[in-house]
């Protein structure tokens, strides 16, 4: 049988095999990327409600656990309401500008050690370009709507993330100095040692800095004035209904998760295991593969939006200007020059 | 010094720390959702539910047709009709109640001097067309022959406050 399917797969011709397998990589990755957008919906509205001393959705299925099928169904059988006068292609293809470059980062992630989709040099410059390209979808969504709110809101969040991009650039910087690379693999190499060696410690700023400034990238709260449910009823999707409205829910979710892996991956050690380089303990969690170890960090920094959007309440919106352009650049830069005599010094664990 | 203590804080996020703290302290606590159709809070037996009509022990309806209820009636939900009945007593003939007018404060039941409309602890109904939403006479007694045990138990607990 094996053989059958082996003489098969040898005919094909060879661009179409390598293509193939490509695509087949990405279904690997896109899929469970999708799965767990669906739960993180879930975990969200768990995690709020138990703060909020409620117990969340538990009806459908097993403590709730088909909610997400629910919702997805649900928004799948409506219907997607193109408001007059606004621009028809815009508007269709606003959500899929939204989505795509959230789905098309995963491509330079490492899950593990060499298990990466592209394992390009540029990676980072990479994911910068990428998660920056979002923002169109909003800004689109918000003009081709023609309604005030969503156009508001597209407004805000244009200024938004122009003023947090250089601060997230910025905290890049400082790791890529700090790396030599921009290579993920690499950052996360370099990073190897004990859990005292990964950057979190040397570039503590950075990574809060990064961390809120991902959180103001993916329109998270406290950070969600583009969308300011109180202010602007939804900011730029509030024309969208349906499927259309559930891709810009998807791309702000895998948005979430992409920032979480990054952050894992440029501060926390990737695949590292946190018990390196401590006599005992790394033998006895020498076992657990790289991956876990990943999506293990990524989730306890998803638990950290899901916790902040519970305890915070949204920026005001100049606020939000102020911490981005008067706080989080001028700390950045300063670290960077904090970081460059560090490098220049050699100064261990770190940088030698 | 307080300025490099303000400083100092907010760039600890000192306070954003102490927030967090307090809802991740919440996360942990007994939840007080209360399951609805598993579970229920308790009623007070002054609950003011669907109404009923009541009967006497030996099966005479209770309703003498004063009116007393279709006047005070805020909502002017009550319509009521009467008549001498064969025997001679004055009854009603008709009863109505506008359920969508209704607004359940309970005065029909203060202002009843013989105890026959009262409010029950049923809070649990629907209406499938627009005309069952008219609670008649025969659906008022009937309501209260089902639950005349419970309206009486209630009403006995409330006596002695009245």
């Amino acid at each position: 049988m094996i053989e059958l399917l082996l003489s098969i797969w040898n005919l094909v011709p060879e661009a179409l095999q390598t293509l193939l397998i490509i695509i087949l990589k990405i279904v690997v990755i896109a899929v469970p990327i999708m799965l767990s957008v669906a739960y993180i919906t879930l975990a969200e509205r768990k995690v709020i409600g138990f703060i909020q001393v409620r117990i969340g959705p538990n009806r459908v299925g097993p403590r709730g656990l088909l909610q997400p099928i629910a919702d997805g169904l649900k928004l799948m059988m409506k219907e997607v309401i193109i408001p007059t006068n606004a621009n028809r292609f815009l508007f269709v293809i606003a959500p899929l500008l939204a989505l795509a470059p959230a789905l098309a980062c995963w491509a330079v992630i490492p899950f593990a050690d060499g298990w990466v989709l592209a394992d390009i040099d540029a990676g980072l410059l990479y994911v910068l370009a990428l998660s920056s390209l979002g923002v169109y979808g909003l800004i689109i969504a918000g003009w081709a709507s023609n309604s005030k709110y969503a156009f508001l809101g597209s407004i805000r969040s244009a200024a938004q993330m122009v003023s947090y991009e250089i601060a997230m650039g910025f905290a890049l910087v400082g790791v890529l100095m700090a790396a030599g690379s921009m290579n993920l693999s690499a950052i996360i190499e370099s990073q190897s040692g004990s859990f005292l060696h990964w950057f979190w410690l040397p570039l503590f700023p950075l990574f809060l800095v990064y961390f809120i400034a991902g959180l103001a990238e993916t329109n998270r709260a406290p950070f969600d004035v583009a969308e300011g449910e109180s202010e602007i009823v939804a900011g730029f999707h509030v024309e969208y209904s349906g499927m259309a409205f559930a891709l810009f829910f998807l791309a702000e979710y895998a948005n979430m998760i992409l920032i979480s892996i990054l952050t894992a991956i440029m501060f926390m050690g990737g695949w590292l295991s946190p018990f390196q380089g401590i006599p005992l303990l790394e033998d006895l969690f020498a076992f657990v593969p790289g991956i876990v170890w990943i999506l293990a960090k990524t989730s306890f920094l998803l638990f950290l939006f899901l916790w902040f959007r519970a305890t915070f309440p949204r920026y005001r919106y100049d606020q939000v200007m102020r911490l981005g352009w008067k706080v989080f650049i001028p700390i950045t830069i300063v670290w960077i020059l904090v970081i460059g005599v560090g490098v220049m010094a050699e100064l261990g664990p770190w940088f030698d | 010094m307080s300025k490099v203590q303000y400083y100092l804080k907010s760039f600890l996020l000192w306070e954003l720390l102490l927030g967090l703290k307090l809802t991740g302290k919440y996360f942990f606590k007994t939840k007080i959702t209360v399951q609805y159709p598993e579970e229920k809070t308790p009623q007070s037996n002054r609950f003011r539910g669907l109404h009923a009509l009541r009967r006497y022990p030996n099966g005479e309806e209770r309703c003498i047709a004063c009116k007393l209820c279709e006047a005070v009636c805020p909502a002017l939900a009550i319509t009521i009709d009467a008549e001498p009945r064969d025997d001679g007593s004055r009854r009603t003939t008709r009863y109505d109640i506008d359920l969508f007018k209704c607004i359940y404060c309970g005065f029909c039941e203060e202002a009843c001097p013989v105890d026959a409309i009262v409010e029950t602890r049923v809070f649990e109904y629907t209406f499938e067309s627009r005309d069952e939403s008219v609670m008649t006479k025969e659906k008022l007694l009937a309501h209260g022959d089902v639950h005349e045990k419970q309206i009486a138990a209630d009403r006995a607990q409330d006596a002695k406050f009245r």
